[in-house]
C-alpha cells in the first residue's frame, strides 16, 4: 500500500482539492512548481544551508536515560525544541519561504493558532525582507500574548480573526480569504499538513528533515536506523508527519500519533480528531473532521493551543483508516503531568503539545529492550504560565 | 424542462438572480423572502445552505451564515421548509452552499431532497471539477439538475472551455477574484475581462456575481452577460426591520429601467 499522495492529490480516499475556483490559479502554480523547484540544486543548497546555520539542524537525538529507567525502554527524545524559535515548525516555513521566492511573491501570508507557526514565518520573513502578514484568532492574540509581541519585533503584522470561534480554524479562514483577495502576489504559507493538495506534501517533504535525521542518528548510536516504536502528537499533524516519513514503508516501525482528549474524549470539550470526527472536507481537503450531523464544524478544546484543531491532515487520515499508524489520545492532565516529570528526570521542559506524546509512554507496555523515537516537537518556555498555574508552582 | 433552462431560453438579458441565506434573519424566513421576491421581480434565486467556514465569503454572509446556525437551520430543516417551494414559488431556485453539508447528507440524498422539493440546480463553489466529474456528475444529472460552476478573471481558456462542456445551465463570472461582498469598481481590466468571455461565445448563458450591488453594477454587468447575481447587498437588507416590505423598492432600484417599463 502506499502511504504517500497519488498524482490526482490523493492519499486513498483523503486529500484532494476542495477550493473555490478564486483560488485554482494559486494552487495550481504551486502544484505545478513545487516539486520541480525542491529539486532544483540551487534550492537544495540554500535550504540545507539554512537549516544547518540558522535553524541549527541536525537537531540532536538524545538518549533520555531516566525516562528509559523509569520505563523500561531505550527512550530517544528527537530535539526539535532546540531549532532557533524552538519548534519543528521552522523547518516548513524555511522551504516555504525559499519557494516563495522563487515564485516571484512579494508577500506572505499565515496563519497560526498558539503562534508557534506565525513566529516562525515572521522569522522567515525578516531574514529574507519580505512582507508578513499573521491571522490570528482573537481569544488566540489575547491567550499568547508573548508570542504575538514576537512576531511583531520581527515587522510582522498580525490581524485579529474575529469571524466565528475566534481561534486557529477561524485565523485559516481569514489567511485564505486573504489570498482570495490578493491571488498573484501573495503566498500563503500553511503551517501543517492541511489544506488543498499539494500542501500537506509539500509540508510533509520539508518537515521529512526529522526522520531523515533520526535513521541515520540511530545508526550512528544503536546500528541500526529503525526503533520499535515512534511517537509524536498531532493536532493537524506536521511533526508527526516529518517524524514518520521516511518509517512509512519500515513496516517494522510502529507508528503512534497522539491526539488532545481535552478534558476527556467523550466531554465535549476535546481535540480527538480520529476518535470524535467523520469524513468530511475542511480547509481545501477530504480528511476526517469533527463536525455536527449537519455536517458544521465543531470547534475542539484542548488545553494546548497547538493541538486544537478540528481536523488532521489527510495524510494522516489515511494512515489512520489504513492501520498504519495507531491514533490514539491523552488528556490535558495526563500532559501536563508528562511535562513536569520530563522537567524533573531530564531537565527538559516541553511545549504542551509535545507533553502529550510523552505522556503515552505510560500507557505502553515494553518488552525489554525495546527502542522508542518520541518527536519532542516544541519548547515549553511558551507553556510556563499553564504549568506554573496547574502546578500551583 | 428545468426551469432555469427555460429562463435563458425565454429571457436572454437583464437576468436579476437574488442569494439569501437561508433561516436568516428568522429560521423560518425562507419561503416568505423567495416569495417575496419573486413578487417583486426577480428572475431567480439562490438560496444559501448555511456552513460554519463559508471562505469564499466576506463579512456580511459569513454574519448571516452563523445567525442562521444559530437559528437551527440544517439542510434536513430547509429541506422540510422546501416542501412548499412550489406551491408559492414558481421561478428557478437553485441551492448554494459549501460541499461539507452535502457530504453529510449524502450527495445522492441531496439530489434526490433537490428534485423532490422543486430546487432546479446547486452551485457548490468548493467542489472542484475533477471530483465533479468523478463522483457527482451522474447524480447531479440523474436527477436534472444543473450544476454551476464559477469562472474568475485568472481562469484560463482551456479551463473555461472545459467548464463550459460541463455546466448545463449558467456559468457564474465572478467579476474580480475576491471574496464576496466587495463593491465592483468597473476598470478596463474588468471589462476586458467581460469581453474576453463574451468574445468566447460559450454555449452556457453566463450570469456575473460579486460586487453587484445597485442598477448601476447591474446594468453594467448585463452589457456582458445574460445578467447579474446580487448576494450580499441584498442579505445587508435582510438584517434590517421589516425586511420583508423593503424587498420590492430593492428589487426596482436594481432594475432600473427595466422596472419601470414592465
Amino acid at each position: 500500500m502506499s502511504y504517500h499522495v497519488n498524482e490526482k492529490g490523493y492519499y486513498g480516499n483523503f486529500g484532494g482539492a476542495y477550493i473555490p475556483e478564486m483560488l485554482y490559479p494559486n494552487v495550481e502554480e504551486l502544484r505545478d512548481n513545487y516539486l520541480k523547484i525542491m529539486a532544483e540544486p540551487a534550492f537544495q543548497e540554500e535550504f540545507q544551508e539554512l537549516l544547518r546555520d540558522y535553524v541549527g539542524r541536525p537537531s540532536p537525538l538524545y538518549f533520555a536515560k531516566r525516562l528509559s529507567e523509569k520505563y523500561g525502554a531505550n527512550i530517544y527524545l528527537k530535539r526539535e525544541d532546540l531549532n532557533h524559535t524552538g519548534a519543528h515548525k521552522i523547518n516548513n516555513t524555511v522551504g516555504q519561504i525559499l519557494l516563495a521566492q522563487r515564485l516571484g511573491k512579494k508577500r506572505i501570508i499565515a496563519e497560526t493558532g498558539a503562534g508557534q507557526h506565525g513566529v516562525a514565518t515572521a522569522t522567515v520573513c525578516a531574514l529574507k525582507g519580505i512582507e508578513c502578514v499573521v491571522y490570528m484568532g482573537a481569544v488566540d492574540i489575547e491567550r499568547q500574548a508573548p508570542n504575538v509581541a514576537r512576531m511583531k519585533m520581527m515587522g510582522a503584522t498580525v490581524i485579529p480573526a474575529t469571524s466565528g470561534s475566534q481561534t486557529l480554524k477561524d485565523a485559516t479562514n481569514e489567511a485564505l480569504r486573504d489570498w482570495i483577495n490578493n491571488p498573484v502576489d501573495t503566498h500563503y504559507i500553511i503551517g501543517s499538513v492541511v489544506g488543498p493538495h499539494p500542501y500537506p506534501d509539500m509540508v510533509a517533504r520539508f518537515q521529512a528533515i526529522i526522520s531523515e535525521e533520526t535513521r541515520k542518528q540511530l545508526t550512528e548510536k544503536i546500528g541500526k536506523p529503525n526503533p520499535d516504536y515512534v511517537m509524536a502528537c498531532v493536532g493537524g499533524g506536521s511533526n508527526a508527519i516529518g517524524m514518520f516519513y521516511h518509517f512509512l514503508d519500515q513496516e517494522d516501525v510502529k507508528l503512534i500519533a497522539v491526539e488532545a482528549a481535552g478534558k476527556g474524549v467523550h466531554t465535549g470539550e476535546s481535540a480527538a480528531t480520529t476518535a470524535l470526527g467523520k469524513e468530511g472536507v475542511l480547509h481545501g481537503s477530504r480528511s476526517i473532521v469533527m463536525q455536527t450531523e449537519d455536517g458544521q464544524v465543531i470547534e475542539p478544546y484542548s488545553i494546548s493551543a497547538g493541538l486544537d484543531y478540528p481536523g488532521i491532515g489527510p495524510q494522516h487520515a489515511h494512515l489512520h483508516t489504513s492501520a498504519r499508524a495507531k491514533y490514539v489520545s491523552i488528556t490535558d492532565e495526563e500532559s501536563l503531568e508528562a511535562g513536569l516529570q520530563l522537567s524533573r528526570l531530564e531537565g527538559i521542559i516541553p511545549a504542551i503539545e509535545s507533553s502529550h506524546a510523552l505522556a503515552y509512554l505510560e500507557k505502553m507496555q515494553f518488552k525489554g529492550d525495546e527502542t522508542v523515537v518520541v518527536c519532542l516537537s516544541g519548547r515549553g518556555d511558551k507553556d510556563l504560565a499553564t504549568y506554573m498555574k496547574y502546578f500551583g508552582l | 424542462m428545468n426551469r432555469l433552462k427555460q429562463l435563458f431560453e425565454e429571457k436572454k438579458g437583464n437576468i436579476l438572480s437574488i442569494y439569501y441565506t437561508a433561516g436568516y434573519p428568522n429560521l423560518n424566513s425562507t419561503l416568505d423572502i423567495a416569495e417575496a421576491l419573486e413578487k417583486a421581480g426577480a428572475d431567480f434565486l439562490e438560496i444559501g445552505v448555511p456552513y460554519s467556514d463559508p471562505l469564499a465569503d466576506g463579512p456580511v454572509i459569513q454574519k448571516s451564515s452563523q445567525t442562521a446556525i444559530d437559528n437551527g437551520m440544517t439542510v434536513k430543516l430547509l429541506f422540510e421548509q422546501l416542501k412548499d417551494l412550489r406551491k408559492r414559488v414558481s421561478i428557478p431556485v437553485l441551492l448554494m452552499g459549501y460541499v461539507n453539508p452535502v457530504l453529510q447528507y449524502g450527495v445522492e440524498n441531496f439530489c434526490a431532497s433537490c428534485a423532490e422539493v422543486g430546487v432546479d440546480g446547486v452551485i457548490v463553489p468548493d467542489l472542484p471539477m475533477y471530483e465533479y466529474e468523478e463522483m457527482y456528475k451522474d447524480c447531479f444529472e440523474g436527477h436534472k439538475l444543473s450544476n454551476i460552476f464559477l469562472i474568475t478573471p485568472t481562469t484560463s481558456e482551456a479551463r473555461i472551455r472545459k467548464i463550459d462542456e460541463l455546466s448545463n445551465g449558467f456559468i457564474y463570472l465572478l467579476s474580480t477574484s475576491s471574496t464576496t461582498g466587495k463593491n465592483l469598481s468597473v476598470s478596463n481590466e474588468i471589462e476586458d475581462y467581460f469581453a474576453r468571455i463574451k468574445g468566447m461565445n460559450l454555449k452556457n448563458p453566463t450570469m456575473i456575481g460579486f460586487g453587484i450591488s445597485d442598477n448601476k453594477s447591474f446594468s453594467k454587468a448585463s452589457e456582458y452577460a445574460n445578467g447579474a447575481i446580487v448576494g450580499s447587498a441584498f442579505v445587508k437588507l435582510m438584517g434590517e426591520e421589516n425586511y420583508l416590505e423593503k424587498i420590492p423598492a430593492f428589487i426596482s432600484s436594481m432594475k432600473g429601467k427595466e422596472a419601470m417599463t414592465v
